[in-house]
């Protein structure tokens, strides 16, 4: 049975350096939604195996006070991956992140190990969710056949880095080299009913660069981002939480829809707006947002 | 587990620890260098010989530098060198040997 936290909220996803004490010691101050513990690309190549370790016992031992557990893994065509996913999944970690997804057969192949890694460690089959993210031209072009390919796949994430030099292009405050991948992904995310995560926005001095980045992605349907530094986690979590207005307008809409069906009406107004069924979706997500971001105390 | 060669895991940075493991003279032979010695050295001592105990060495002098290292970071810093010190990297004991 696949874990029930698969649609959680994950408006933030903070990368930290698994192979760093001090790093990981305590990141739930900063109230991120998800970790990211990282095996990958913070650490060194003759630290691989010192950095397990740590993540291990920090795993067992740590109190992340309800934060998501991710682990990003080391590609596949690395020596290091699968017992990666042994350490990872024996820790307890509550997902696993696949670096440079290309492909649903890179997802399958992971599926693989995390179950073998279940049995192995005495831990629930299907109790260890994974995202995936994706890097290269190559993987948005598969984006949904990444989507669709596991029951534990909770999501995709942009790596934006990466893929821009495989576009070879590079990063801008514009955005306009991410835009084409942005969209495929989000559409094809939202095809499969998993969730869609940008990628990291690395200038910390500019703040204003980042809230205009943030709510690009908001409006496209994004559902979070993955950031670098704590500073950016108010920011992300202000652009994605319903505002007080958004939320009462949301529970008439709610509310006026049960009721004007019962009484054979398809089409009314709400505060001057025309509304009909076709709002009733997205209404009921802005109440469901507000109620695991913590601000909605109604009763709907 | 029977201590190779030296082997050297963590750093000398804040809340890490540096310990270094070399192959012993028939026992356990312990050092510590800490700014907290007074305060933590029993406890670090503790956490030290009950990690080399659940790897099964027996032989080993072992040195840590200590920088204000909490008891998971000071067991994954004792299982790295040890580890290192035979040349494991894979099919690691996790909730075995290593807990």
């Amino acid at each position: 049975m696949i874990n029930a936290e698969k649609k959680r909220l994950r408006r933030t996803m903070m990368f930290l350096n698994a192979q760093k004490p001090g790093l990981i010691k305590d990141p739930y101050i900063y109230k991120p939604d998800s970790l990211m513990l990282d095996l990958e690309d913070a650490v060194a190549e003759n630290q691989k195996d010192a950095a397990r370790f740590s993540l291990y016992h920090a795993l067992q031992e740590i109190d992340y006070h309800g934060c998501e557990r991710v682990v990003r893994i080391n590609g596949l065509d690395t020596p290091y991956w699968e017992e990666d996913i042994r350490c990872a999944v024996a820790g307890g970690c509550d997902a696993i992140r696949i670096p440079k997804t290309e492909s649903a057969k890179d997802v399958k192949l992971v599926e693989s190990a995390v179950e073998a890694a279940e049995i192995e460690f005495g831990v629930p089959v299907g109790r260890t969710l994974i995202m995936a993210a994706i890097e290269s031209a190559r993987g948005v072009m598969k984006a949904l056949d990444i989507c669709e390919s596991s029951e534990r796949l909770f999501g995709i994430a942009l790596s934006g880095g990466d893929y821009t030099k495989d576009l070879q292009t590079h990063i801008t405050t514009t955005g306009v080299e991410l835009m084409g991948a942005r969209q495929n992904m989000i559409i094809a995310a939202r095809a499969a009913g998993v969730q869609c995560f940008d990628t990291v926005y690395t200038n910390l001095d500019d703040m204003e660069g980042f809230r205009r980045s943030v709510e690009t992605i908001h409006l496209m349907g994004f559902d979070g981002k993955s950031i670098i530094n704590p500073r950016q986690i108010s920011i992300v979590h202000e652009i994605f939480t319903p505002s007080q207005k958004d939320i009462i307008f949301a529970e008439k809409v709610v509310r006026e829809i049960d009721t004007k069906k019962a009484q054979g009406i398809g089409v009314f107004t709400v505060d001057g707006k025309m509304i009909d069924i076709a709002f009733y979706d997205g209404a009921k997500r802005t109440i469901e947002l507000a109620k695991a971001s913590g601000v909605y105390k109604g009763d709907l | 587990m029977e201590i190779k060669k030296p082997a050297i895991a963590g750093t000398l940075e804040s809340s890490d620890c540096q310990v270094t493991v070399e192959p012993g003279d028939g026992s356990v032979e312990f050092s510590l260098e800490s700014a907290v010695i007074h305060q933590y050295g029993n406890q670090i001592r503790k956490v030290v010989m009950q990690t080399l105990d659940n790897l099964g060495v027996d032989n080993v002098r072992i040195s840590v530098v200590d920088k204000g290292a909490l008891d998971c970071t000071i067991k994954a810093r004792v299982e790295g060198a040890v580890f290192r010190s035979v040349e494991q990297m894979k099919n690691i004991p996790w909730g075995g040997a290593v807990k």
